[in-house]
């Protein structure tokens, strides 16, 4: 760690961190690597979560921007040029609000939900990376740890649903608990298949795996991601995303003409911390689209270098799909989203699955 | 084992699709509907009592109140039961107006039900592109009475007066440039019936763009179709009208069965469903935005040619011109009369009847010879379309209450008076 700042540090203050990494060690001593990892980790988480609170906050004005252009609106243009302050000013006054919890609500428990719903949505951003070097911890098996810290985030709404003491609200969490758990199987399922074909469960081995084959030697390498021969399979997880983030269409846990949502009951930055999750896990769905099966920071074209320009470039078009389909399409009724869930996705993400596994056995297999 | 019962679920007034103030008890099963209760009288104004304490005319104002989504089809009852009851005749171009604007205010009516519709079923963007279209509509309510909704522009006898030669002009401020105001103000520029052409002309490519979104739709099919389903007989049954009753596939429809004013005249297509589902009252009323369109056009045709009075010369019922009443005895005593106690109505009781958008709106009234009704009983459509709520939802699941909420077109100054 030591070694990789001194290369990435500007060469004149390559003598005062020196000094500094000196001082350290006479001070603590023995103990100093250590307290240098923790330090160190924190530094990098803090840059992966400042930024990310700060681009949530912006998503949820760009939201509003672009559905109101697409509905003939203006969107916020009051607070600041353009409304550019709009998302803090939002965030004030939502921390400035009074937290209410309702008489007969689980208070512990009704305090306790939106940190279910929101820290997973944080913690899966340790093992993205953002290009070969850039990743917080490059672990193994980071799709497995995504998959299964994502998964946590139904917690969260099932236990607002429930803590409320709400009927409206308790009828959202369980809504919203069938429906990720249905879509976590179909989206399970997809990934299968991606890691069959790239032979790692390592995010980043992923996307390089992307980058080869017969249409990248040609050049043309996003022709070689998983998008193209994963198709159904890419249309399974897109559509999962939307589900698992409970995005319109399939907003019915929140079906705000309806219930009204598993929050109903909340307030303030309790309700805040909710929006924010929905916001962080839309952005992290994106980002694992990019990374599974758009071929993360690699360049569509040869002549192009890779850069983590082009990852971000598909987060935002990704994200800019959420919006254009919540802006479009009605919302599912609740038993219709479980009749795709399982009667379509799994079953079709199991047939692919065969079919996939066969033709990797066969001779015309492409993933070599 | 103990008995798992259903539970009640508040549904309303204090809810997103309450449409106003209606109240539904639900009881329910996990997510099915095994009985929904309306609940009324939140938003009741007594107007039917307030009538009997009002001369016959300053009633008028009190019926843009009652189903405030359809103002003037309201007037229109009212005005034709005093009008029948008095045996006054309409000039032919004040009959031509009163379609005119009943026709608008269907179009404005149906704009708001798609818009309502949409966004229940989660479609929010079809309020805002209906709102954009309303907005001209209620142009052509002010240009003519001053008013964007509320606008008594109907009396006894005709209408108020005559087709204004301009409309309202945007004016430039902060929000508008001088620029977009001029280029807003471009199709304002000539009387309201070349504005309301201009609309005419562009509101049938406005209804393809609303149906590219919704008619096609999977999830709005989904949503809409077998949901709902009433069958002809029930629907004669429960006393449907309008829509309601033409979704089922029953082609009643009083501008046809009992032609009033000028609608005899005037060429236009009754649309029916088939199944009698929600998507089949949603394209029944989308396809009578449709003739609505048609009906307007031939009313602005005529009324292009064909100038005359719009109100009755019959001075017991209506005000005499005002440059008369300066010069002239017996015209003032005729102004000074109506203004103090109003027309008299002969005795007896009359029922009257127009197309609502929402379906049959009737005026029952009774009169004693006097300057008030002695009674007056309004049959709205939504109270007998509320009333079918249990039925319609029995067995569906709560986002199907919402859909239904939205399919029968609920507005609670009409059922609630």
């Amino acid at each position: 760690m030591v070694e990789t700042l001194q290369q990435l540090l500007p060469g004149f203050l390559i003598p005062y961190f020196n000094a500094l990494m000196q001082l350290g060690h006479n001070f603590f001593g023995a103990l100093w690597p250590d307290i240098l990892t923790v330090v160190w980790t924190v530094i990098k988480v803090m840059l992966i979560i400042a930024p990310l609170l700060l681009v949530v906050a912006y998503v949820t004005f760009w939201e509003r921007k672009v559905i109101g252009w697409m509905q003939v609106r203006i969107g916020p243009n009051r607070v600041g040029p353009w409304g550019l302050i709009q998302p803090i000013a939002d965030g004030l006054k939502l921390m400035l609000k009074e937290v209410v919890i309702p008489a007969g609500a689980d208070k512990s428990v009704f305090l306790l939900a939106p940190v279910f719903a929101f820290a997973p949505a944080l913690v899966a951003w340790a093992v993205i990376p953002f290009n070969d070097v850039l990743v917080v911890a490059n672990v193994n098996a980071s799709l497995l740890y995504v998959m299964g810290v994502t998964s946590i985030g139904v917690y969260g709404i099932m236990l607002a649903g429930w803590a409320s003491n709400s009927k409206y609200a308790f009828l959202g969490g369980m809504r919203s608990a069938a429906q990720l758990i249905s879509y976590e199987v179909a989206m399970g399922l997809a990934l299968v298949v991606v890691l069959m074909v790239s032979n790692s469960l390592n995010l980043g081995d992923i996307v390089k795996s992307q980058g080869q084959g017969r249409f990248a030697e040609m050049g043309l390498s996003f022709l070689s991601w998983n998008w193209l021969s994963l198709l159904p399979m890419f249309g399974v997880y897109v559509v999962s995303c939307v589900a698992e983030t409970n995005r319109a269409p399939f907003d019915m846990a929140e079906g705000e003409s309806e219930i009204v949502g598993y929050h109903v009951e909340y307030s303030g930055m309790a309700f805040a911390v909710f929006q924010l999750a929905e916001y962080s896990a839309m952005l992290m769905c994106s980002t694992l689209i990019s990374l599974l099966f758009l071929g993360g920071w690699l360049s569509p074209v040869r002549f192009l270098p890779d850069s983590i320009f082009w990852l971000f470039a598909k987060i935002a078009a990704f994200v800019f799909f959420f919006f254009w389909i919540r802006a479009t399409f009605p919302r599912y009724r609740y038993d219709q989203i479980m009749r795709l869930g399982w009667k379509v996705f799994i079953p079709l993400c199991l047939v692919w699955l065969v079919i996939v596994g066969c033709w990797m056995m066969s001779p015309w297999n492409i993933w070599k | 084992m103990p008995d798992i019962q259903n539970y009640t679920l508040n549904f309303g007034p204090q809810h997103p699709a309450a449409h106003g103030v209606l109240r539904m008890v639900l009881e329910l099963d996990g997510e099915v509907v095994m009985r929904a209760d309306p609940h009324i009288g939140l938003l009741h104004r007594a107007t039917e009592k307030l009538a009997e304490t009002k001369t016959w005319v300053q009633s008028v104002p009190y019926m843009d109140r009652l189903d405030y989504m359809s103002m003037m089809c309201n007037e229109h009852a009212y005005c034709m039961a005093i009008e029948r009851m008095l045996g006054i005749e309409v000039p032919i171009r004040a009959q031509y107006i009163r379609v005119m604007y009943d026709e608008i205010t269907r179009i404005l009516n149906h704009l708001l039900w798609i818009g309502a519709h949409g966004l229940d079923v989660g479609a929010m963007t079809m309020v805002l592109y209906a709102f954009r279209e309303r907005e001209d509509l209620v142009d052509c309510y002010e240009a003519v009475s001053g008013a964007r909704m509320h606008a008594a522009y109907y009396r006894p006898g005709g209408v108020y007066r005559d087709l204004p030669d301009s409309m309202p002009q945007y004016r430039e401020s902060k929000w508008k440039s001088a620029a977009e105001v001029r280029k807003i103000n471009e199709v304002r520029s000539g009387s309201l019936l070349d504005f309301l052409e201009d609309f005419v002309k562009r509101f049938p490519k406005i209804l393809d763009e609303y149906e590219t979104l919704l008619t096609d739709n999977r999830i709005w099919k989904q949503r809409l179709v077998n949901v709902g389903i009433v069958s002809p007989e029930r629907a004669m049954q429960l006393g449907f009208t309008g829509p309601m009753l033409r979704g089922s596939g029953i082609a009643w429809d009083l501008r046809k069965k009992q032609p009033y004013e000028v609608y005899d005249r005037l060429d236009f297509d009754i649309p029916v469903g088939v199944t009698g589902d929600c998507y089949d009252r949603y394209l029944v009323r989308v396809e009578e935005m449709r003739q609505s369109n048609r009906i307007i056009q031939q009313c602005i045709d005529w009324l292009r040619v064909n100038p005359g009075p719009v109100i009755t010369d019959n001075y017991k019922v209506a005000s005499p011109p005002r440059a008369n009443m300066k010069s002239n005895m017996e015209e003032l005593i005729h102004h000074f009369k109506l203004c103090t106690e109003g027309m008299h109505v002969p005795e007896g009781q009359v029922y009257s009847a127009v197309e609502h958008p929402k379906g049959e709106f009737g005026i029952y009234a009774i009169s004693d010879g006097a300057n008030k009704p002695y009674r007056l009983k309004i049959r709205s459509p939504g109270y007998v379309h509320l009333s079918a709520m249990d039925e319609l939802t029995r067995g569906h699941m709560i986002a199907d209450v919402v859909t239904m909420v939205g399919t029968i077109d609920i507005v609670f100054g009409e059922i609630d008076r």
